[in-house]
């Protein structure tokens, strides 16, 4: 198994290599920080901006590998992932914002899998009744919502909401308030109040995305005679369905759950924007807008880890799900 | 003496199975009496589609959400019919338990084996954990499963089909039922490994003192196990009687075709008792009794009114003339029309050997590779799936292959009609070796060699009329038009079929039918040999008859070779003049079928004929079973010696002299005797 494992994470490390080089040559030519310093008022001279390109290692009259061979030695010999185009650490801005994209999003992904489940198994033994028409409908209603309208509609239930009440009892900009005193508990409701739109939101699109997989490998697990026999080992058909019926349903989604939870980390942007948190997705845009070559491939590096480790991740829950697929 | 009250009693019985929006209810089954006394086996018998396994789910309560139950259920005289749900569970498994018939999709893939059995021993017993896993293991050791104790850490795909059925039984029998309900047990299984687990229920049954019903289409299974016989017919039973009256003097003439359609092992050729058209729909019954359709004795009445089950003492039937039945006791071809087979006989041996060949094989190897790792795929071995196989076939000659599942049969197949160089060996086509076709003369010699596979209905393109199927290996071969459009009517009417057919699809037509259409199809450019892969064994009985019938007339008319393989050795024995056995990839015996069957001389052989179970009774009570142990090992290991060792009867044996020579040199076939085994010690 130790052998597998280092075997596999071997070969991961040439993908992730292949990955972040074709990144970085890609970002390198489609950017051009060039013009966002010569953009500048007053205008710096050539020599200058040649100066400031070279220390920031974005130089484009350099050419390409040269400068991905001082990247990447920085980047594996001292962990440094070189500097913004504003002169900033990007490691700083990398380790600030994969926090708040973590809190952001490890609430709602996962409150997302749990109910995407339940609800999909229950709507599936309840196929063509009422309440599995009922959750098919407003599944299809809530997947073909945009993600921004749907939290814009959060936000005006919020805002109605607030104003109903005369309190602030919904926050939905940013993660926190600012200067706000107090213990240990007040911070964990300030935090809470602010989680409760984006929370909402991924873990609505979540339900109706996952219910629907989960509903049509329930219906597939339903009609299998392994049901039958646990029902004619005495098993009542509630027990029956939760212990063998679910339990087998659930294999499949094991690698939908494994690239959605970590893919979800640099696709949130439009959650991250709407609601005003500066995360991973937010910087990625930005970077791209402002030219910013090395912080682009900061994230990119990133992305290649999460879909690496989702492969990993998958694999790992799967086998660990499904004794068919070990060995 | 009075008789003691029945453990079961099953009265009028009704299932209705609600449709899509707009469609009728379909009643499976339509008012079913049956009766089950302690300790006794009640054979259910009846083809796809007549209610048996619906009667038996009925009785646990376990059919689907869709499905309404009217009638009564009585077990030891308490009512199981709308009882609550939480009742039946706690009686489930516990008083009443079933064997399903696909051992492999019965258990839970994600749970072992060990824990499933001891969740049903939980479900109704208060024992801590270890006391169910101890039981679980015993119940392993009943069933005759090898170091029971490491068994149970088993997950159920590590476990091979009769071991799968085996612990299946075991965790049915775990808390001593009443009632054991087993649908089709062993239809899943091959025959030596279903005489095995007949072997386990009779075991089963006898610890556990239970009462067996045991649902088949396999008359032969049920001659041999069944104390009491029903036979169902559209949804009811339509005879039922003790074992011996209902195969000596069957009352009803359904009962009456079943048991002439069925070809048998100790018999030879002759025409097989079709019954003519194909049970009826369910959803659109006519009045009268439902078989009128398709019986030769029907008269006016039996359209006016389904007849009642009844008659003298246990013997009851459903039919008007029972009582001439049973008065006369005709033979199934007295009755039912019986088609004219034009004669064919097995040349001798001598003739035999001026005929020309149509298939030469010999020596034929194909291995397969074995890949370990996801990532870093490796071959890490090898799977000799055939591994030595010789065939012959001469001119309007039949080859039956048998075999049983992963024998190599269908692999030693695809090999022939690959028409490429053999890995090793030697494969001689109509006299041209197929290592040295060029790419137009295996184009030219794809014509005189077609097949009929085993699904007719995977076979067949739903899309295309059957007219354009039976066309595409004519286009193929590039006839033109005219040759073509008159092809198709003679090649349907030759197959049994009518020449506007042609405008129809496949889904227009049952299953027996469109074995017909894939026939027409493959006739359609006049081959010299016919392959037939598993032909009839999707078919139910009394159609199979029809099909079998069709071939052999076939081959009278047209001359043609087959090569006819099957699992089924009554078939081969009908049809065949030569057959060819095969064990883990090598031809172990081959002969003329007579001399095989009558004096078979390997013991692999002698195991798998004894194995067959007759469809009567006397004689299967009177016969000696050989029981082969174990399953068949993995073709993997290519072991030195004989293949056949570890389960061979002849080598256990054995003194220890002689058995080094079946330890170390595999025996192989003398290539030119007439009837020639592989192994050091034949039967004489």
């Amino acid at each position: 198994m130790l052998r597998y494992l280092a075997k596999r994470l071997a070969y991961y490390l040439v993908l992730l290599v292949a990955a972040v080089f074709l990144a970085y040559a890609l970002a390198s030519a489609a950017l051009d920080p060039r013009a966002y310093f010569e953009e500048k008022h007053p205008r710096p001279s050539t020599a200058a901006v040649d100066r400031q390109l070279t220390a920031l290692g974005i130089n484009d009259r350099t050419p390409v590998v040269i400068r991905f061979g001082h990247w990447a030695e920085g980047a594996v010999l001292h962990g440094d992932l070189g500097r913004t185009i504003h002169d900033t650490s990007v490691n700083a801005d990398f380790g600030r914002r994969i926090w708040v994209s973590l809190r952001l999003l490890v609430v709602g992904s996962l409150l997302g899998m749990l109910l995407g489940v339940l609800a999909g198994a229950w709507s599936a033994v309840r196929q063509y009744r009422i309440s599995d028409r009922a959750l098919t409908i407003s599944s299809f209603v809530l997947l073909s919502t945009p993600v921004f309208l749907l939290a814009l509609f959060l936000k005006n239930g919020a805002i109605a909401a607030n104003q109903a009440s005369g309190h602030q009892l919904i926050n939905f900009t940013g993660y926190e308030t600012p200067g706000l005193t107090g213990g240990l508990g007040t911070h964990l409701a300030d935090w809470g109040v602010h989680l409760l739109l984006p929370t909402l939101s991924l873990s609505l699109t979540g339900l109706a995305t996952y219910s629907r997989y989960q509903r049509g490998t329930m219906l597939d697990v339903l009609g299998s005679d392994y049901l039958r026999t646990a029902e004619a080992k005495g098993l009542t058909r509630r027990r029956a369905l939760l212990k063998h019926g679910l339990r087998t349903a659930v294999i499949p989604m094991s690698t939908l759950f494994a690239y959605n939870f970590l893919g979800i980390f640099t696709g949130a942007v439009f959650t991250e924007t709407i609601f005003g948190w500066h995360g991973m997705g937010e910087w990625f845009i930005n970077a791209i807008r402002e030219n910013d070559t090395n912080s682009v491939v900061a994230v990119n590096l990133f992305t290649a880890v999460t879909v690496l480790a989702s492969g990993f991740l998958a694999d790992t829950l799967h086998a660990a799900l499904d004794p068919r697929v070990r060995g | 003496m009075t008789t003691p009250a029945p453990l079961l009693t099953v009265h009028d019985l009704r299932v209705e199975f609600a449709a899509a929006r707009g469609r009728a209810t379909t009643t499976a089954v339509r008012g079913v009496d049956l009766t089950l006394n302690r300790g006794e086996t009640l054979g259910i018998v009846g083809e796809s589609g007549s209610g048996k396994s619906v009667t038996a789910l009925a009785v646990l309560g376990l059919l689907p959400g869709t499905a309404t139950v009217h009638g009564s259920v009585a077990l030891d005289g308490q009512e199981l019919v709308g009882r609550p749900a939480r009742e039946l569970a706690a009686i489930r498994g516990r008083r009443i338990a079933m064997v399903f018939q696909d051992p492999l999709s019965a258990f839970t893939p994600v749970f072992r084996i060990g824990d499933q059995i001891a969740e049903a021993v939980r479900v109704h017993q208060r024992v801590d954990r270890a006391a169910a896993r101890r039981r679980a293991a015993e119940l392993l050791d009943l069933v005759g499963i090898p170091d029971p104790v490491r068994a149970l850490d088993s997950f159920p795909h590590e476990f091979s089909g009769g071991m799968r059925q085996r612990a299946m039984i075991a965790m049915a029998v775990a808390n001593d039922p009443d009632v054991l309900l087993a649908d089709e047990p062993t239809t899943a299984l091959d025959v030596t490994i279903q005489a095995q687990v007949l072997e386990v229920l009779r075991t089963a049954q006898r610890e556990t003192g239970a009462a067996l019903v045991l649902v088949s289409h396999d008359l032969g299974v049920v001659a041999q196990m069944a104390d009491r016989v029903a036979v169902m017919y559209a949804g009811r039973v339509v005879e039922s009687a003790p074992v011996d009256e209902l195969f000596a003097a069957p009352h009803h003439p359904y009962t009456l075709g079943l048991i002439g359609a069925v070809p048998r092992l100790d018999r030879t050729g002759g025409p097989l008792v079709p019954i003519p058209g194909q049970p009826p729909a369910l959803h659109a019954l006519a009045p009268g009794c439902p078989f009128a359709a398709r019986c030769p004795l029907a008269v006016p009445e039996c359209r006016a009114a389904e007849p009642v089950l009844t008659g003298p003492g246990e013997h009851l039937a459903a039919c008007l003339r029972s009582g001439e039945l049973a008065a006369e006791r005709p033979a199934p071809a007295e009755v039912y029309p019986v088609p004219a087979l034009p004669p064919t006989r097995s040349p001798a041996p001598a003739a035999r050997e001026t005929l020309p060949r149509v298939l030469s094989v010999d020596g034929l190897r194909r291995t397969f590779p074995v890949h370990k790792g996801t990532v870093f795929k490796r071959k890490v071995g090898e799977v000799y799936a055939v591994d030595g196989v010789r065939l012959d076939i001469r001119r309007g000659e039949t080859l039956g292959l048998v075999g049983e599942s992963g024998s190599g049969k269908s692999t030693a197949l695809f090999e022939v009609l690959g028409l490429r160089p053999p890995e090793a060996g030697r494969i001689e086509l109509l006299g041209q070796d197929t290592a040295a076709l060029s790419a137009e003369a295996a184009h030219r010699l794809r014509a005189r060699v077609q097949i009929v596979f085993q699904d007719p209905m995977a076979s067949l393109d739903p899309r295309l009329p059957v007219g354009d199927i039976i066309a595409e290996p004519l286009q193929a071969q590039g006839a033109d038009r005219g040759r073509i459009a008159a092809r198709i009517p003679q090649l349907l009417t030759q197959v049994g079929l009518e020449p506007d057919h042609a405008a129809r699809y496949p889904h227009e037509f049952s299953g027996g039918q469109r074995q017909r259409i894939s026939i027409a199809r493959a006739l359609a450019v006049e081959p010299e040999l016919l392959v037939l892969d598993e032909p009839v064994s999707a078919l139910d009985v009394s159609i199979q008859a029809g099909v079998l019938n069709l071939l052999q007339q076939l081959k009278a008319e047209l001359g043609l070779a087959y090569l006819f393989v099957s699992h089924d050795l009554s078939v081969i024995r009908h049809l065949a003049d030569r057959v060819s056995v095969m064990y883990l990839g090598r031809t172990v015996e081959d002969g003329p079928v007579e001399q095989v069957f009558a004096a078979p001389r390997h013991p692999y052989t002698r195991a798998l004929l004894s194995a067959v179970p007759l469809p009567d009774p006397v004689a299967e009570r009177n016969r000696v079973r050989i029981l082969l142990p174990g399953d068949p090992p993995s073709p993997t290991s290519r072991a030195l010696g004989c293949p056949f060792r570890p389960r061979c009867p002849v080598y256990a044996a054995l003194p220890a002299e002689q058995r080094p020579r079946c330890e170390r040199e595999a025996p192989g076939p003398a290539a030119d005797d007439v009837h020639a085994v592989a192994c050091h010690y034949p039967a004489a």
